[in-house]
């Protein structure tokens, strides 16, 4: 094992609902489910208005290769197909189901067939299985890596360094069977020669269960990460579980290694055995306006206020509420969308949390510097975001490397001036796209 | 509906913030103060809270002219105030010279240039420098402590005016305790040394920048005059720690990677050790920083880390 790790910065843990087994919630009245939940093309709509569905019933086809199927989350009537604002900006269709109470499952679902990879390759696209770390990226184009022979290593991502949020430790501890399957899936049909489990070292009891119950497979080995953030990020597990570094504009694959998120895994495993679509989400419920945080395994598009009120509603006025933890997490503009695929948590911070920090100058301190995980100099991009000359300015920002910025935040949470770097950085991203599209 | 704040990740902020490290770096400076205030009088005082006035009223009504935000608060002005103060001898006759060059500090070498972060060069060095060859008078060497083991030593003349010319030196324990000549902050190193380890603490600087350019000068002077006592005395007197600790470790005018600091202080070592042994002058750390300053945003350039699975361009 390496001895010198990569991401450094010490972010609260926060992890209060670590203990807590999830609760399942009841059907809600309705749920609207979006087309676009993954990287990638917005799936296209199969139903009507009027429409019988079940838990599991196909509602959205995959478009295109990179994209995934969508699938209804309960049993009910299709009631409107309307336009839905995503985070984002953009706009997609989603499907608003009123649900029958009954949650039955679709009686068509059988577990499928798989006895080679193009099977399994197929079953896992038909699962509609996205990375459900965060980013949402289609498993089965992750996965087809090992059609070019190329998978080395699957590093199966366990950090879970973001605070709060505790539904990957409790997929590791209550679901352990479906990882231990799901383990045996990917021995059987990928062709990689190691599994590497990359776990912050925070998570004692994960460590332990899983290096037990993996104590007898020699391919499979359980690494403890440093309990400092982003030992998630993609990138920084790849270099701390096996040293590899993965070149700029290089995907994972190109370096001989698939990253998978340990929910996603045992998803997986649990889709072979019954069929059931990736309908529902363990998520944690927490943060500072939440009065009882817990773990709450929800039908996908039911609404974040719904949610909330299941695990006993506010503590008090909610300022922000995100999709995710507070490092990464997305804000949302109103509690009554609906939680998706990768929504892994919803933090709800009080006004006195989410107030804006006041903004002083930079003062040249290079914590930002220290912080950055990808070891890039985020000054750097805030003094090119001023430069007026466009095509001096794409120049230094390229040469700055914004490209790899992997927007884990470790700068801004660092900056003693609340410079807001991470925001710098997406816009020069923008920036860089538009101007390198006009060239 | 409750209206939800929607922004840019991440969404929570480390406790650091900019006027806590200024903070920081006044409560490091206190005890330098008090010392100062022990050694050299009460007069040391009235020349502190003269610079730091004037620092701070400066800043103030230059935002006021030129109707920028108020700054006053992140109290980066009274750190300069305080540092420049420190640099200066007790001498309240001088008062007139304090705010001129209070003034200049503020308005010509920070604000003009944007304010504080936007600064190439570290202002008090700078005012040092100015109020040096201005008024070499008045304010170039050092006044007498007011107790010392040895009174035979009890003048205006520094240890290295001393040194230099050859005459008897106070002892290592005078040296350390800050029984010495010289400028208000710069003579007690005990004090300084309790600033250096709180800062470190509460990680404001790396401990590595001021040894680096303490070490730089030693090993120098051990070569040139091959004098472990000589080498001693070289880092001990004239303004040399107290830079080390409170001048070469500013962040704004330093370069921002932690190996270019290391370069920064090495070549401040060097230019010190240079116009100490070969210049006109019996002190050269303001000037070794303030040449280093010009330098900085090279040195950064040089020491850029290469990114991970970054491509040479």
């Amino acid at each position: 094992m390496l001895s010198f790790k990569l991401g450094k910065t010490h972010v609260p843990h926060r992890k209060n609902t670590a203990g807590m087994q999830a609760v399942r919630m009841s059907a809600p009245n309705s749920v609207l489910i979006p087309m676009s939940q993954h990287i990638g093309a917005p799936a296209v709509v199969t139903v009507k208005p009027g429409d019988k569905v079940y838990v599991g019933t196909l509602i959205g086809e995959a478009q295109g290769y990179v994209s995934s199927p969508v699938h209804s989350s309960v049993s009910g009537v299709v009631k409107k197909i309307e336009r839905f604002l995503q985070s984002s900006g953009r706009k997609c269709d989603a499907v608003l189901i009123e649900s029958d109470g009954e949650m039955t499952i679709d009686p068509a679902i059988a577990p499928p067939k798989v006895t080679n990879f193009d099977e399994f390759s197929a079953a896992v696209r038909a699962s509609g299985l996205v990375g459900l770390g965060g980013a949402g990226f289609p498993t089965a184009v992750k996965l087809d890596a090992e059609k070019k022979g190329v998978v080395r290593k699957i590093i199966i991502n366990g950090a879970e360094c973001e605070p709060y949020i505790t539904s990957d430790t409790r997929t590791m501890l209550d679901d352990t069977d479906y990882i231990v399957k799901g383990i045996a899936l990917l021995e059987n049909y990928l062709s990689a020669e190691e599994i590497v489990f990359g776990i912050e070292k925070n998570k004692k009891e994960c460590i332990e269960k899983l290096r037990e119950v993996f104590s007898t497979d020699s391919k499979v080995r359980v690494d403890v990460m440093p309990d400092t953030y982003p030992q998630g990020a993609e990138k920084i597990l790849i270099y701390n579980t096996t040293g590899l570094v993965v070149p700029e504009g290089a995907l994972p694959a190109d370096v001989g290694c698939v990253v998978m998120n340990v929910t996603s895994l045992a998803f997986l495993a649990k889709y072979m055995e019954t069929g059931v679509p990736l309908v529902e989400k363990c998520l944690t419920v927490d943060g500072s306006a939440i009065k009882n945080p817990m773990n709450v395994i929800a039908p996908i598009g039911t609404s974040v206020e719904e949610i909330i009120s299941f695990t006993g509603g506010y503590s008090e006025e909610a300022g922000k509420v995100l999709y995710g933890g507070p490092m990464m997490g997305v804000s949302m503009y109103s509690t009554s969308d609906p939680i998706f695929k990768n929504t892994n948590a919803i933090v709800a911070m009080n006004k006195r949390d989410a107030a804006p920090k006041m903004q002083r100058a930079c003062i040249h301190c290079g914590r930002c510097v220290s912080a950055c995980p990808m070891g890039l100099n985020p000054t750097l991009f805030a003094k090119s975001m001023k430069v007026e000359d466009s095509a001096e300015r794409l120049d230094r920002l390229t040469e700055a490397k914004i490209n790899l910025c992997i927007e884990c935040g470790c700068c801004s949470f660092v900056c003693p001036s609340s410079r807001p770097l991470v925001e710098t950085n997406r816009l020069a991203k923008a920036d860089v796209r538009n101007l390198s599209a006009k060239k | 509906m409750n209206k939800l704040i929607v922004s840019s990740s991440p969404h929570i902020k480390s406790k650091d913030s900019t006027s806590r490290i200024m903070l920081d770096v006044l409560i490091a400076l206190l005890p330098i103060t008090v010392a100062g205030a022990i050694i050299f009088g009460l007069e040391a005082l009235l020349v502190v809270g003269i610079c730091v006035v004037s620092s701070v009223l400066s800043e103030f009504v230059f935002n006021i002219i030129v109707k920028k935000e108020q700054t006053v608060g992140d109290f980066s002005a009274a750190v300069t105030g305080l540092i420049l103060a420190l640099n200066l001898p007790a001498r309240a006759d001088a008062w007139w010279q304090c705010i001129i060059g209070s003034v200049f500090a503020i308005i010509v070498v920070k604000c003009l240039f944007g304010g504080l972060g936007c600064n190439f060069a570290n202002p008090a060095a700078t005012a040092r420098v100015f109020l040096l060859i201005s008024f070499t008078g008045a304010l170039g060497g050092g006044n007498a402590p007011l107790y010392s083991s040895s009174p035979e030593l009890v003048s205006g003349a520094t240890p290295l005016e001393v040194l230099t010319s050859g005459g008897e030196m106070p002892s290592i324990t005078d040296m350390l305790l800050g029984l010495r000549g010289g400028a208000i902050g710069e003579t007690c190193i005990v004090a300084i040394l309790i600033g250096f380890i709180y800062l470190v603490v509460r990680r404001v600087i790396h401990f590595e920048t001021p040894l680096v350019f303490i070490a730089t000068v030693f090993v120098l002077s051990l070569i040139v005059d091959n004098s472990f006592y000589i080498a001693t005395y070289q880092i001990l007197s004239g303004g040399l720690i107290f830079a080390a600790v409170f001048m070469v470790t500013d962040y704004v005018s330093t370069p921002i990677t932690r190996s270019g600091k290391m370069i920064f202080a090495v070549g401040c070592g060097l230019i010190t050790f240079l116009i100490r042994y070969y210049g006109n002058y019996p002190e050269g750390v303001s000037f070794s920083i303030l040449l280093m300053n010009i330098l900085s945003p090279y040195i950064e350039k040089l020491t850029s880390k290469r990114p991970l699975g970054g491509k040479k361009a």
